[in-house]
């Protein structure tokens, strides 16, 4: 095979080798044979994310066209395609995707000892699936992904989780279906008006008077708002990732929720421009509500999982406010939020897991001076959770900093209500930390607390130096996306009303 | 020379690192001698700088590309002139006396190597701070000190109380730096840029730009300056955001001397005094700069007046040395600022290093009314403290003098809004301040020593570890004054790296008092023409007072204290700033939080839509479920209704 032709099938082989790994991985497994089920699936989340590599170094960052594309005919009296391809903006959340599978993997590793097969499966099924939902170009392809990757978390949640997990996963399922309907009637729409294609940049192309537009954009809202997810339509989330096990938090956390912000850059604001302007309003004022709202109420938070959630959300109202004030600093802090968000939120679940795994609690009173028995875990904990607090840095800094100059440009008043979360951020941060890391110990169980072993530290030593090399060098990163989103802005800039 | 830039910070980087991650490989001595060795090599390498920047070479220049977006990098870079080679020779050197003090101080400690860690890393962190050419690579070095300080302050984290303190530390530190970042924010609209030399060029361009506001229209200008000047007001507490520096004395002592005193919380003056071609062009600005100052100098002073806590005396002390410095910026004395910043750190490290030194003695007791008569038992620690106590206190020829009288001086020839008030409490500041500072001396090393036996018996002089930085930082305590007073004042010092609008340059008026005498001669005629004005006198006065106080009356405290009692508690609550922020913004918004995630998020999102709707869904199909019955004669019997219905329809429409 020569070099051409990886790059003509990159995308199907990140798609489908790990599905496919899934499925025999379930076809083989069993839990007498535990140990080999989980040698395979690191090996073959390694595999995938090693893969994905060459997605980056071969990335030509000069140009906003869709790279390492792959067309094929699918269902051709819909004129509907197997269309694959990646730009600026979502290679890099690819890259995020393959190697928090990674990490997800083991994660599991010790914690997992019932049905090993079924969870690792459905794990690397799932990172096939959101690859796909980042890489399609078709629409129909985007939307039977986008719904496939409730499924594995469905299961996930529904087999893994915790006693509430029932009312959880139904609650997550018809929450984020209701919103994906509504997607679909817009899509069937758009294949109306665009003169019958179901191709996401043919969409980007068609005139749309201001009317259409709004339900357009109010439609994908739905999808997307509960997705990312935005106030008020955030309550699934805490519940979801309460009842989650460790590995079904990261994934919901750092790749799900991200799925939310792709879709408002890939659809909403090039599909409805000037809807988007109109309703900007709308977006500004939501996320700015969740960056002091839903702060306040991580403040008063007794589940360590609960008030990661709600910082979760708080952080992804970065995401949505740079994105709707429409400058470049905007658009790149809302994507480097995103991917910072990855690393910082994942880190912070694993960290409530290792607790968890040890202690099976995740409420806060339930520990105090966890420092003096876990030095180690006490020096990650506390370098994410500065990373959380948007410490320079760490990675957390660069989004909210550039989303924070973005929005100055635009009104000052924006990025005063959205610097707040440098207080709130940092009070329920390290409130939480000097309630559990730090202090006396408080209790026998805590005094029988071990540190973290050798699986543990290789988990979040990858994710802090991904944290700390980020946040020291952004660039690289900033790189590979500045001419997409300078193409995105010029492209919402012209109207497209007829 | 780019590579000297570079080596010095990454020297102390890469020592930290080498202490905190192999802290147990290289053990207790190999963590010591790595980060003094840094910290050694760091101050040798800035002295070079400092002799280079002296001979005319100064370097602005990026080292990387931190990020590029919407066409504007962002650099990370270095700006080496005679404020920041100044500035580097005072953090390196007080950093490596505090190294050499650590190995005595905390000897018996658990954290050993990871102290010497985080001073190191903090070395690094204030390094960079100092040697930016931008804004962000300041707000970078801005927020790792914070960092550092949070994790010294609670470097014992089992106590409850430090905890809190670093805890309360970080957060009020992050009121200011939303200021500052909202004014790094406004830099970069402004001027499209976040280089110094960029911006400052701009400034005059754009002194006239307004923006409405609700309130009316204001300079945008102005505007920049005091959001700035907020995160000055964090890192330099300064009143109302100070709360956080007294608690910050949880920490080990050799940090509240490096960072709480002398580094640290010098970050904001130093800003401000780098920032002087923005402040220059807002008097407004200035105006609050000077009100603050003020208002933080002499309350914070009185507050001193009260403390018996040896540590938390000098800390009062030192948010009132901060206002000084402030009210210097503020009257456009920036080289008068950083001129106090520096003889600042020596005898205020020295200080607190003394006061160290007095802890291990006494078995980490830090309450004075337990102390007293150490002066025979402790003779090196008793006389530098004597040492630092004159120069703060600003008597001749002490370097405090020197800098603290050029202070006054620039306050009372300036006539800027605000700076009359200015001049009112920086006088009372000197009586307070040279009482308090003799009290602290009085009450801990003269009388009779009122601890208990087994303290009493194993009283003993520290180590040379610890006696040699005091000594060390005792030099530059007496001699500062002498060798920079002139370079300052006539603005060789500092050169261009400063800069000041001809109709502010208190300054140079200063300077044409001298006009005729250099040198020596020169010292002789400040000094001469100090002990003849009224400041000189204050100290003096409170001097003699705290002895009549402490040594030779020593009921009359006690009968002051009950005359001015309302005084007095309202000194000993310290105004009450604790009280109120804990009330409304701790308890405040746990409150909001917990009204809103009930009502709210618990109750309106969750409670009436989302389960409300899946419920109502529930209850309308449990009707419905009833109509399906499988009885074959209610279904025929619906079908004829339905018949009945349909043809009533049809017939009538």
């Amino acid at each position: 095979m020569n070099p051409l032709d990886i790059e003509n099938s990159l995308l199907s082989l990140l798609i489908w080798l790990p599905v496919i790994a899934g499925i025999s991985i379930l076809a083989v497994g069993s839990d007498q044979r535990a140990t080999m089920v989980r040698g395979l699936s690191l090996g073959f989340s390694i595999l995938v994310f090693l893969l994905s590599i060459p997605l980056y170094t071969l990335f030509d960052p000069s140009t906003s066209t869709m790279q390492f594309v792959e067309k094929a005919s699918w269902i051709q009296s819909y004129n509907i395609n197997y269309h694959l391809g990646v730009d600026g903006i979502s290679m890099p959340l690819i890259l995020l995707t393959t190697l928090l599978t990674v990490i997800v993997v083991i994660s599991g590793w010790q914690v997992i000892t019932e049905r090993v097969a079924q969870y690792m499966a459905a794990f690397l099924i799932m990172e096939g699936i959101m690859i796909g939902v980042f890489a399609s170009l078709d629409s129909v392809l985007f939307y039977v992904f986008w719904e496939a990757m409730l499924i594995p978390m469905f299961v996930i949640i529904g087999i893994w989780g915790g006693p509430n997990r029932i009312y959880a996963t139904i609650k997550f399922f018809l929450y984020t279906l209701l919103g994906s309907l509504l997607m679909l009637v817009a899509l069937l729409y758009l294949h109306n008006v665009s003169g019958g294609s179901f191709d996401i940049l043919d969409f980007h192309e068609v005139k749309l008077d201001m009317n259409t537009q709004i339900l357009i954009f109010l439609a994908f809202f739905a999808a997307f708002a509960v997705k990312v997810p935005m106030f008020p339509v955030h309550t699934w989330l805490p519940d979801a990732h309460v009842e989650a096990p460790t590995g079904g938090s990261v994934i919901l956390a750092a790749i799900m929720l991200k799925m939310g912000g792709y879709g408002f850059i890939r659809f909403s604001m090039p599909i409805a421009p000037d809807a988007s302007q109109e309703l900007a309003w709308l977006m500004i004022t939501l996320s700015l509500f969740a960056v002091v709202y839903i702060a306040l109420i991580a403040l008063v938070q007794q589940d360590m999982k609960k008030l990661i959630a709600y910082s979760s959300i708080s952080h992804m109202g970065f995401v949505t406010l740079g994105l709707f004030i429409f400058n470049s600093q905007g658009v790149e802090g809302a994507m480097m939020q995103m991917i910072s968000h990855g690393f910082i939120s994942g880190a912070l679940f694993l960290c409530v897991g290792v607790l968890y795994d040890r202690l099976h609690s995740r409420m806060i009173q339930t520990y105090g001076g966890v420092a003096s028995k876990m030095p180690i875990f006490a020096g990650f904990v506390v370098l994410f959770a500065m990373a959380n607090s948007g410490l320079p840095g760490t990675s957390g800094f660069v989004g909210e900093f550039l989303v924070i100059l973005g929005a100055f440009q635009a009104n000052p008043w924006f990025a005063i209500i959205a610097s707040l979360t440098l207080i709130f951020g940092a009070a329920y941060t390290l409130w939480m930390i000097k309630r559990v890391i730090y202090g006396k110990v408080v209790n026998e169980d805590v005094h029988s607390l071990t540190d973290v072993n050798a699986r543990e530290i290789i988990m979040l030593s990858m994710l802090a130096a991904m944290v700390l090399i980020v946040g020291v060098w952004p660039n690289p990163i900033l790189e590979v996306m500045h001419v997409t989103i300078e193409d995105l802005l010029q492209h919402i800039a012209i109207s497209k009303l007829p | 020379m780019k590579n000297i830039y570079i080596a010095i910070p990454l020297v102390c980087l890469f020592a930290s690192i080498i202490a905190g991650l192999f802290g147990k490989v290289v053990g207790r001595k190999g963590a010591h001698t790595i980060t003094i060795a840094g910290v050694a090599i760091a101050f040798v390498l800035s002295l070079v700088v400092y002799a280079d920047v002296k001979d005319g070479n100064t370097f602005n220049g990026a080292l990387y590309t931190w990020a590029i977006s919407g066409n504007i990098p962002f650099q990370i870079g270095f700006l080496i002139d005679q404020l920041s080679a100044t500035m580097m020779i005072i953090v390196t050197f007080v950093s490596l006396m505090v190294h050499i003090y650590t190995i005595g101080y905390m000897s018996s400690d658990l954290g050993y190597q990871r102290f010497f860690c985080y001073i190191s890393l903090f070395t690094f962190a204030m390094l960079m701070l100092v040697m930016s050419n931008n804004f962000l690579q300041l707000f970078f070095g801005w927020e790792a000190v914070g960092l550092v300080s949070y994790l010294l302050i609670g470097f014992w984290y089992d106590r409850e109380t430090a905890i809190f303190a670093n805890m309360k530390a970080f957060l009020v530190n992050r009121v200011g730096d939303f200021g500052f970042l909202l004014g790094i924010a406004a830099v970069l609209y402004l001027f499209g840029s976040l280089d110094y030399s960029a911006v400052f060029a701009g400034a005059n361009g754009i002194k006239d730009a307004t923006v409405m506001s609700p309130f009316g229209e204001w300079n945008w200008l102005t505007v920049t300056c005091i959001l700035l000047f907020i995160g000055a007001m964090g890192k330099s507490a300064q009143v109302p955001l100070h709360v956080w520096l007294p608690d910050s004395m949880e920490g080990p002592t050799p940090i509240s001397a490096l960072i709480h005193a002398a580094t640290m919380v010098t970050a904001g003056i130093f800003m401000v005094a780098r920032m002087s071609p923005l402040f220059e062009l807002s008097e407004t600005a200035l105006s609050t700069v000077l009100v603050i100052g003020s208002t933080t100098a002499i309350l914070m002073a009185l507050v001193g007046l009260v403390q018996n806590d040896i540590k938390r005396v000098v800390a009062y002390s030192t948010l009132s040395q901060l206002g000084y410095m402030t009210v210097a910026l503020g009257v456009s004395a920036y080289e008068v600022a950083i001129f106090h910043l520096g003889t600042h750190a020596f005898f205020k490290a020295l200080l607190f290093l003394g006061a160290g030194s007095v802890i291990i003695a006494m078995h980490h007791e830090q309450d004075m009314r337990k102390m007293g008569g150490l002066r025979t038992i402790m003779p090196i620690t008793y006389l530098t403290t004597v040492i630092g106590s004159l120069a703060l206190a600003g008597i001749p020829p002490f370097a405090g003098f020197f800098s603290k009288d050029a202070i006054i001086e620039s306050v009372h020839h300036s006539d800027l809004w605000g700076a009359q008030y200015a001049y009112v409490a920086v006088l009372l500041g000197v009586f307070v301040t040279a009482f308090y500072s003799f009290r602290l001396l009085f009450m801990t090393f003269h009388g009779s020593n009122r601890s208990d036996d087994h303290t009493r018996k194993h009283l003993h002089e520290s180590p040379t570890v610890v006696t040699f930085p005091l000594l060390a930082l005792a030099i530059p305590s007496v001699l500062a004054g002498f060798m920079f007073f002139e370079p300052v004042l006539n603005g060789s010092f500092f050169g261009s790296s400063i800069f000041i609008l001809p109709e502010h340059d208190v300054v140079n008026e200063l300077a044409q008092g001298y006009e005729g005498t250099s040198g020596i001669g020169m010292i002789f005629a400040a000094i001469g023409h100090g002990i003849q004005t009224l400041p000189f006198w204050l100290a003096i006065f409170g001097v003699v007072f705290a002895w009549y106080c402490y040594c030779k009356n020593l009921a009359l405290p006690g009968k002051i204290q009950k005359m001015f009692r309302p005084v007095y508690i309202i000194l000993e609550k310290k105004y009450g700033f604790d009280e109120l922020y804990q009330t409304i913004f701790s308890k405040g918004s746990v409150l909001a939080g917990k009204f809103l995630y009930k009502y709210a998020d618990a109750g309106l999102i969750d409670g009436t839509l989302v389960n409300g709707s899946a419920n109502s869904v529930n209850r309308i199909s449990g009707a419905l479920r009833k109509v399906q019955t499988g009885l074959t004669y209610h279904y025929a019997f619906a079908m004829i209704i339905g018949l009945f219905a349909l043809i009533t329809f049809f017939v009538w429409f």
